[in-house]
């Protein structure tokens, strides 16, 4: 890994890395996944702590069935896992791969 | 042991060992196959590059999907009800933290292991010896876990109880050699191939079986919980809320979010699961991977909720015991499908432990060979093949203490030891993962300071904690040595690594950040410059 070589596109990396075009998409990467976590996590402890510490609350019975409220908010956090998921994906296709594709070529064609 | 019995006189071993075996030939077909694109270190570490976001999706399932998820969250919530779904959701909330921060940087900056990652912008010996260090011990837990699982499912599907010490130990030994038969002459791929033909397995044997049992109760959920209610005269209505296994005072309270805790950071710092980014050609289709990953192992976790159920409603009550939990799904199977279904639903289970123990393997002997001996013991200055090699005794020498160890561990609780894995990854792995991704400043030492710290205060804290020792303890419950009263100590150990890796960071500041290093690891990762591509054959 340590060659002379790793130098030279060094500093070319340093170049890209105080580019406008990098600094955008490291801002958007960043601007969408630590929200997006923070608010995951927000989320999963909130039905954590409600589990533990608020059971009979979690044990009520929704419309006078079996399913309470406990069994609908466990269920809740699979579907904002699969919606967290499918939105990611979306936003990465959209705003994320067309930008690291132009700058991949940039320092590729050059390097290579 | 009077109900395992039970278990274990119902059902037909010959029909039993018929199914297994079928999975065996077919897997090792493809494992055969798979041996003759065999050639290179990318070959047998991440199969040349070359399978797809959805293959890699599923045999990242078939990685992850142990006997503790199948065998061990159906049992919980036959027994606990309620308490037992809430693994489930943080193994499954778990993959988000995979999804958005760890694993498209992660194959696009590394090569075969975590500790490629470490190693980038950092002194490369110390901190792939740590790495490595992790890597095993990480690896060694969940190899016991799935091993000590193993004994059950033999006394279930051949009728060798477990106080038949010495049939159990011949048939963990045999497991034990196909397991390194297929790692051996398959490499990545051939491992591969098992765990996706495993995860499909599994996820049709508990998708007919979801559908089975809602069927009886004519797709009406809330029947069949109301079932499971008046088929369980002790707990009653209590299985179907929160409490029953974690409830009972305010110090299990919080070691339940503790447990919480370690589930939902743990994932993202298992090597097993790493590795498997780098099968992939480009950080895209590893994003696609863990995108069909967390459909497939959400679609599992749902069905295992309706089988917990199920067997509590439609098992005879009190068949399930906390110590027969784990033959819960096997024995709802029987319930519906006779010995038949029972036989098929038996050898998935096998063959879950068999594909999960191959991807252990192969982690715990890649990252011997290339971050302990070739960059480590002989630095940087190796031979590829000989690194492989090197892999592949590793692989023989894991595959033994595995099945030592799974003989001596035969009866300990498989999914409090995944549990303990799912800590020790979160302390020791997952900080200073992050932490080299996103931190600039993050240096050698604080690299050090975060991986050594977490795992010797995660492990210290376990042996001086009421599991290994006390009066309810799995290990030595004569002595009394405990002195932390949390189960499991993710609560404490994973918050003190991530502040260690701060600590050290400042510690070791005195050396200045490579500036180049630092500048070309943030490119490479989000833009996937100069990642490693797939080989063509």
């Amino acid at each position: 890994m340590s060659t002379t070589e790793d130098r030279s596109t060094g500093t070319e990396y340093e170049q890209v890395q105080r580019s406008p075009e990098f600094i955008e998409l490291r801002r958007r990467l960043r601007g969408f996944v630590f929200p997006m976590s923070a608010a995951f996590l927000i989320w999963y402890f909130a039905y954590v702590l409600l589990a533990s510490f608020a059971p009979d609350f979690m044990a009520t019975p929704i419309l006078g069935s079996n399913i309470n409220i406990g069994l609908i908010i466990g269920l809740l956090q699979f579907v904002t896992t699969f919606l967290i998921a499918t939105i990611y994906v979306r936003f990465a296709n959209k705003h994320l791969d067309p930008a690291a594709q132009k700058l991949r070529e940039r320092i590729e064609g050059v390097s290579s | 042991m009077i109900l395992a019995q039970d278990v274990s006189q119902v059902g037909n071993v010959a029909l039993n060992i018929v199914i297994f075996s079928l999975f065996v030939l077919v897997t090792l077909f493809f494992v055969y196959r798979a041996s003759r694109t065999n050639k290179t270190a990318s070959d047998y570490y991440a199969a040349g590059r070359s399978f797809t976001g959805p293959q890699n999706g599923f045999a990242i399932s078939g990685d992850y999907l142990s006997a503790a998820s199948f065998l061990g969250i159906a049992g919980a919530i036959a027994l606990y009800g309620y308490d037992g779904f809430l693994y489930s959701i943080g193994f499954l909330v778990a993959w988000l933290v995979a999804l958005l921060l760890v694993a498209e940087l992660l194959r696009n900056t590394g090569k075969f292991t975590m500790g490629d990652v470490l190693a980038f912008r950092m002194r490369q010996r110390p901190v792939r010896a740590a790495a490595a260090t992790s890597t095993l011990v990480v690896s060694f837990f969940y190899l016991l876990a799935q091993m000590a699982g193993a004994g059950g499912l033999i006394a279930l599907l051949l009728q060798i109880e477990r106080t038949d010490r010495v049939g159990q130990s011949v048939v963990i030994a045999i497991v034990g050699a196909l397991m390194i038969v297929y790692v051996l002459v398959g490499g990545m791929k051939g491992t591969t191939y098992v765990q996706m033909i495993k995860a499909v397995l599994l996820i049709l044997g508990a998708g007919t079986m979801f559908v089975w049992t809602l069927a009886l109760f004519g797709f009406n959920l809330s029947a069949l919980l109301g079932e499971a209610v008046a088929s369980s005269p002790e707990n009653g209505a209590a299985i179907l809320g929160p409490g029953l296994q974690y409830g009972a005072t305010a110090l299990s309270r919080i070691d339940f979010i503790s447990l919480a805790l370690a589930l939902v950071l743990g994932t993202a710092g298992l090597p097993h699961i790493l590795m498997r980014f780098y099968t992939v050609p480009s950080s895209k289709e590893a994003r696609r991977s863990v995108v069909w990953a967390i459909w497939l192992i959400g679609l599992f976790y749902l069905f295992t909720l309706v089988l917990g159920y199920g067997a509590t409603a439609l098992l005879e009550p009190g068949t399930i015991t906390a110590r027969n939990q784990n033959d819960a799904a096997p024995l709802l199977a029987f319930q519906l499908g006779g010995t038949v279904l029972l036989a098929i639903i038996a050898a998935v289970a096998f063959a879950t432990i068999l594909a999960v123990v191959a991807g252990l393997t192969i982690t715990a002997s890649a990252s011997f060979a290339h971050d302990v001996y070739a960059n480590v013991i002989k630095r940087g200055n190796f031979d590829a093949d000989a690194e492989v090699k090197v892999a592949r005794i590793t692989a023989v020498v894991i595959g033994a203490l595995a099945i030592l160890g799974g003989i001596a561990a035969a009866n300990v609780n498989i999914a409090f030891l995944v549990a303990l894995a799912f800590a020790i990854a979160a302390s020791a792995n997952l900080p200073t993962i992050l932490y080299s991704l996103f931190w600039k400043k993050f240096n050698t030492t604080g690299a050090l300071f975060s991986i050594y710290g977490g795992l010797i205060i995660c492990v210290g804290l376990i042996i001086f904690s009421p599991v290994v020792s006390g009066e309810n303890s799995l290990i030595f419950p004569e002595a009394d040595f405990g002195w932390f009263p949390l189960r499991n100590p993710g609560l404490v150990s994973i918050p003190a690594s991530f502040l260690l890796g701060v600590i050290g960071t400042y510690v070791g500041g005195r050396h200045p950040v490579d500036e180049a290093k630092a500048a070309e690891m943030e490119v490479r990762s989000l833009t996937g410059a100069g990642a490693e591509k797939a080989t063509v054959h």
